[in-house]
């Protein structure tokens, strides 16, 4: 037990000093959830700057809330009819949105595809607003209404979609480097022999480092999720806390590609290079930095085949989509499994010297 | 019976002998030198009586014990030192030494005095990859011997060492054994062995050339001693005429006498107060080396 403690201390202060270690484990990852969390969490989208060609009647003839909903959406400035082709040739150049006229009784709108997104509002919005003005001139009462109703919390930001995935590959890397770096590292200076000579069982260092290693990402957890939730407005429900065993069971998966990448390797920087040749890759192939609902079916094939990305669609299900407790046992048994294999073939594959 | 007892032991590498049939026996309390050139195989030799590697063939026995494979009784009565420093990353000295206490299940206190008497207790705070190669294999020994161990194995202490680093760690060395411990070392330095060892065994490739204290190695060549003054003491063939002189010339350095009665040779040379610039080299190991490999050595 001593000689665990100290072994595992000796891990931890070793990490805690290595400015690079902390640095990708913690602060990088953090850099991404401020990136996503902080500048793309802004979903409010600015008005659509249109120029009009003249006077535009039927927009200037909409009823008053009619035309205060259109002003909210739209930022109009009207230009002589001499000016339209000049007006046109801006929202060419993509420095205006929209360019509108009106030629009898047809709107006619002129503007780029560049932005779909922009482009399918424009439309929607302009034809809705068509739609509105035909209805009124007939007199009649609509006899239909759209009630629209997200299906997600209303509250869903995006910061809740990238938390649990950069969580998912901040532990992916810091428990791979660390498995590997520590392996080949010990095996150079020869520590590994220096320990297989002392009386402490091989289980007791193989616990030290794993238990390190967890330590290292809880402490991860708790920075993503508490800065998650106080400076972006993160919404954790109810069965969050699974994210705690998660997150062993993670680290536990990751270890093992990093003791892999340890015994495949013969130095150091190759053991390191080797884990974020394994990390990198499958973290975009597991949906850390953008969500895969649109990739096709194969890559969402692979996509199923790489343990970070049952890792990360666990922690989505029980850290933001509020599903209960149970929706995090399956993922893990997995990273469970990919752990098991993993360490076989590491096992199979590790030699104690570099030779 | 013999702190370690080595019989016929083969240690071979596809076709490559490392360790081609050695035998011996190492005393409790002994001081044992391996002395051999790189790739003599002292290392593999070391690796195996600690039972870091199963033997092709032969047989250890280390403390009355086999020690491979991993016999963890063994363990705690043994102390390594490796070639490496094998130290956890960016802990300092103290941390180190008190890491490897607990390791060992002793008191972080025994840590300290081994600091202390290794000189390291000024430089407890720094980190181990920032002390000197000398201060470096001093807390390596300190670490090795942190749990008291019967035996202690070092595997080239001095080695990358500038020449007063190793002296200075000489010192340390040679009062490991003094309470009874036993000490196997290794080294390339002829010098090192015998200064500090009981007994050497001089190995190369794979195998065990000479054996037996320093003394005993070198009284075993019967070679002749050098005597050297400055010119113009004597001529030559005054000098030949030297009772006990067998030969003697003229070098660069000067006068040149080669005797195996050195006694009488220097009696009858202070009689004509003829030792101006005198030298006297008797041989070393480095004959002895280059008596049974019929080479120079080169560490």
């Amino acid at each position: 037990m001593k000689a665990f403690k100290a072994i595992a201390v000796a891990i931890l202060k070793g990490f805690v000093r290595d400015k690079a270690s902390v640095f990708f484990a913690i602060v990088f990852p953090l850099m991404f959830l401020v990136l996503f969390g902080g500048i793309f969490n802004n979903t409010e989208s600015s008005p659509v700057e249109t120029k009009s060609v003249g006077e535009v009647a039927l927009i200037d003839g909409l009823p008053k809330d009619a035309k205060e909903a259109f002003d909210e959406s739209f930022d109009v400035e009207q230009v002589d009819a001499a000016d339209r082709d000049d007006a046109i040739a801006e929202v060419r150049k993509g420095d205006l949105d929209l360019v509108l006229e009106q030629d009898g009784d047809t709107l006619v709108a002129h503007y780029t595809q560049t932005d779909q997104v922009k482009a399918a509002t424009i439309r929607g919005v302009l034809q809705a607003f068509v739609d509105g003005t035909n209805v009124a001139v007939t007199g009649q009462e609509p006899k239909f209404s759209l009630q629209a109703e997200s299906v997600e919390d209303d509250s869903m930001q995006m910061i809740d979609f990238v938390t649990p995935g950069l969580l998912g590959w901040a532990i992916a890397m810091s428990a791979a480097f660390g498995a590997a770096a520590t392996l080949n590292g010990w095996r150079t200076t020869k520590l590994l022999r220096r320990i297989q000579l002392s009386p402490v069982p091989t289980g007791v260092v193989v616990g030290a480092r794993v238990v390190a290693t967890m330590l290292i990402a809880l402490v991860q957890t708790a920075i993503f999720l508490g800065l998650g939730t106080v400076a972006f407005g993160l919404n954790l429900t109810g069965s969050w806390w699974m994210s705690v065993p998660l997150v062993m069971c993670g680290t536990l998966c990751f270890l093992a590609v990093g003791l892999l990448s340890g015994a495949v390797a013969k130095t150091t920087e190759g053991a390191v290079n080797m884990a974020n040749f394994l990390v990198l890759p499958m973290a975009f192939l597991s949906g850390s930095f953008f969500p895969l609902d649109s990739a096709p079916g194969w890559l969402q094939v692979i996509s199923k085949a790489m343990p970070l990305r049952h890792l990360n669609d666990g922690m989505l299900d029980v850290m933001v989509r509020g599903e209960g407790p149970a929706a995090a046992l399956v993922p893990m048994g997995i990273l469970l499994v990919f752990a098991a294999v993993l360490t076989a073939i590491a096992a199979k594959l590790f030699r104690w010297d570099t030779v | 019976m013999g702190a370690v007892d080595v019989a016929e032991l083969v240690m071979a590498y596809g076709d490559f002998r490392a360790v081609d049939g050695i035998s011996f026996e190492v005393g409790e309390g002994e001081f044992f030198g391996i002395l051999g050139p790189n790739g003599a195989g002292k290392t593999t030799t070391l690796e195996l009586i600690e039972g870091l590697r199963k033997p092709a063939s032969g047989s250890v026995r280390l403390l009355g014990e086999v020690p491979w494979p991993r016999n963890s009784g063994l363990l705690p009565r043994i102390g390594v030192q490796l070639q490496a420093s094998a130290f956890f990353e960016r802990l300092d000295a103290r941390e180190q030494i008190h890491t490897f206490a607990s390791m060992y299940g002793v008191s972080t206190a025994r840590g300290d005095e081994w600091l202390e008497r290794v000189g390291l207790t000024e430089k407890a705070g720094v980190a181990a990859e920032k002390l000197s190669g000398g201060q470096a294999q001093r807390l390596a020994i300190a670490c090795a011997l942190v749990h008291d161990p019967e035996v202690v194995f070092l595997d080239e202490p001095t080695a990358a060492l500038d020449p007063q680093a190793r002296r200075n760690l000489w010192d340390l060395l040679s009062g490991l054994n003094d309470d009874g411990r036993t000490v196997i070392l290794t080294t390339h330095y002829m010098d090192e062995a015998e200064v500090l060892c009981d007994r050497v065994a001089i190995m190369d490739h794979g195998k065990i050339l000479k054996l037996g204290s320093p003394a005993e190695l070198i009284r075993g060549l019967d070679a002749p001693v050098r005597i050297t003054i400055a010119d113009a003491q004597l001529s030559v063939a005054e000098a030949g005429r030297i009772a006990g002189v067998d030969d003697a010339s003229e070098e660069a350095a000067g006068l040149v006498l080669t005797t195996r009665r050195p006694a009488d040779v220097l009696t009858a040379l202070a009689g004509g107060d003829q030792l101006d610039g005198l030298q006297v080299k008797a041989a070393t190991l480095e004959d002895v080396f280059l008596d049974v490999t019929g080479r120079e050595y080169r560490a």
